[in-house]
């Protein structure tokens, strides 16, 4: 059974509309039972020891699944899992459909200059990631490309979390802060000159949760080792 | 036609070139070995600096050909580096600037290598894997800075991979890195080892932590050999390296990767990245231990392009300083 699911897939991948190689997996477009389809195909990565290899694919699988169920679970919008195949490291999911990456929505908002927009894109994304931490889930990979922008019909836009594949289970505000941190350095290096936009989501980071406040410390400490690395040769 | 002669001595390498348009016209540098076991400290680092520094560059102005009234101007390591050192080589650079009567400059190393790895290979825009003792950073360009996109959130590969070969005592001489590079040749056995890729950030204290005190413990009792360790350190910190570079190359949609610093002429490091660019079809480039390392013609060639973009520094503002960020230069050459 196992086998013939696993010969199953390359198959049904091969039909499969590729839609971009990412630095951890294929992406596809395709249709499951009925539904439009999102498959997250981990394949080996052959710079990497096969030992090595090996373990980081199946953990991160299974991590990504883990994370999504628990997220959801809290009321947190991501994506659907319809399916997973441990043998190809294949996660099948949901299509998140008429969607766009926050990235793609800043860079093109920033040039038509709607600050309120932005503005409260930051403030909800500084909720979602409360609510995220709250369920001690930590992303482990947060970029303004991981997050979905959903636009309904009715004017409200609905912010999805993807990408877990990096993702861990801690109630720790010391791993919380280094993923604030992460996102800090992706959200600056990504959007130039937006200080004020992520100091805004920090914000409404510290003001969503009583856990809060613990992990914005950590953040200030992880900032300072990053500037007090000896910084030689 | 723009002649600058550059003063690069951040850490255990005194390196001088002089630089005419993009043609190296000489190189010349020592490095301070320390015995096995140890690493070298900044005072004892500076006091071999202040030795051989006239000889290397009466050397470097003999090899070019050249004398000072040929020199436009006299570039230097601002930072980041070793306090010590660093105000060693910027006390001479500063003397003779002023005796030649020629303009200064003070370069950021990171810049040099950025800048003489471009140089060198001729890569157009690419991510740039900054890897040496002191400092992991993944950088991309844009609007006039090099951003960094990843890096190290506690000590750089480098120093792990120092750190680690004092540990178990290997020769420093010619680096340590180059030596457990050829010990990692012979080793067979992969032991697992921590794995810490955070986003497009790594972290390699706790690997070092974790190997300092298996290596005791598994060498003791006959479970590896020291070669099994070099190899298996190897894979797994160059695996985080290829994965956050091809994170960031993802991230920005970029298909070339440009590898610097002085871990960056390991060949399994290369080897590991270029299987990646393949994949990817995209372009890896690389350079040799000549420039990779820390050399005084890196620091000549950014020179070279902030002196034509209008830069001087002038005397009293010829300070240095231990931390010196990579963003925070504004890059005046490039558009």
């Amino acid at each position: 059974m196992a086998q013939e699911k696993s010969m199953a897939i390359p198959e049904f991948l091969s039909k499969a509309e590729l839609l971009k190689q990412g630095a951890e997996a294929r992406v596809y477009r395709a249709e499951f039972l009925g539904k439009p389809t999102i498959v997250k195909e981990r394949f080996p990565k052959r710079y990497r020891h096969p030992v090595l290899d090996e373990k980081l694919t199946h953990r991160r699988t299974v991590q990504e699944v883990r994370s999504i169920l628990r997220c959801r679970r809290a009321g947190i919008s991501a994506p659907v899992v319809y399916f997973v195949d441990y043998t190809s490291h294949c996660i099948f999911l949901e299509e998140i459909v008429g969607s766009s990456t926050v990235r793609d929505h800043i860079a093109s908002t920033r040039q038509s200059d709607c600050s309120n927009e932005l503005a409260w894109l930051a403030e909800r994304v500084g909720q979602i990631l409360a609510k995220m931490h709250e369920e001690d889930v930590v992303h482990g990979d947060l970029t303004t490309s991981n997050m979905l922008l959903r636009h309904q019909e009715d004017g409200e836009s609905e912010l999805f979390l993807i990408d877990f594949g990096l993702s861990y289970i801690s109630a720790l505000p010391e791993d919380k802060g280094v993923d604030l941190y992460v996102l800090e350095k992706a959200f600056l290096s990504t959007h130039p000159n937006t200080e004020t936009l992520f100091e805004r989501l920090l914000k409404s980071y510290a003001a969503a949760s009583k856990k809060s406040s613990a992990v914005i410390k950590k953040l200030d400490e992880v900032r300072l080792r990053g500037r007090k690395r000896s910084m030689v040769g | 036609m723009t002649v600058v002669i550059g003063f690069e001595g951040s850490a255990n390498k005194i390196g001088i070139g002089i630089i005419k348009d993009g043609e190296v016209l000489s190189n010349p540098r020592r490095t301070y070995i320390t015995p096995p076991g140890q690493g070298f400290m900044p005072s004892d680092t500076a006091r071999h600096h202040r030795a051989v520094i006239l000889t290397v560059l009466k050397e470097a102005l003999e090899q070019a050909g050249l004398k000072p009234a040929d020199i436009d101007c006299v570039a230097y390591t601002k930072g980041p580096g070793m306090g010590a050192p660093l105000v060693t080589v910027a006390l001479v650079a500063r003397t003779v600037a002023q005796l030649w009567g020629k303009p200064l400059l003070g370069v950021n190393h990171c810049i040099g290598h950025i800048e003489m790895g471009r140089l060198i290979t001729q890569a157009n825009n690419p991510i740039v894997l900054y890897v040496s003792g002191g400092n992991t950073q993944v950088i991309a360009y844009s609007e006039r800075r090099y951003r960094i996109f990843g890096e190290t959130i506690d000590i750089a590969v480098g120093n792990c991979l120092d750190r680690f070969a004092r540990v178990i005592k290997i020769s420093n001489d010619p680096s340590p890195g180059y030596n457990i590079e050829q010990m990692a040749k012979k080793g067979s056995q992969y032991v697992e080892l921590p794995y810490a890729v955070k986003g497009m950030d790594v972290s390699f204290s706790g690997i070092l932590s974790y190997i300092e005190d298996a290596s005791h413990k598994m060498l003791s009792s006959g479970q590896c050999a020291a070669e099994d360790l070099c190899f298996s350190l190897q894979e797994t910190v160059f695996s985080m390296l290829v994965e956050i570079t091809e994170r960031a190359m993802a991230h920005c949609g970029s298909q070339e990767v440009l590898i610097v610093g002085g871990v960056g002429c390991n060949m399994r490091l290369q080897e590991m990245m270029g299987v990646m660019c393949k994949e990817r079809g995209a372009k890896l480039f690389a350079t040799d231990e000549q420039f990779c390392i820390d050399n005084g013609a890196m620091i000549a060639q950014a020179g070279w392009e902030m002196f034509r973009s209008g830069q001087v520094t002038e005397l009293e503002d010829s300070w240095i300083t231990q931390r010196y960020r990579t963003d925070e230069v504004e890059v005046t050459w490039r558009d």
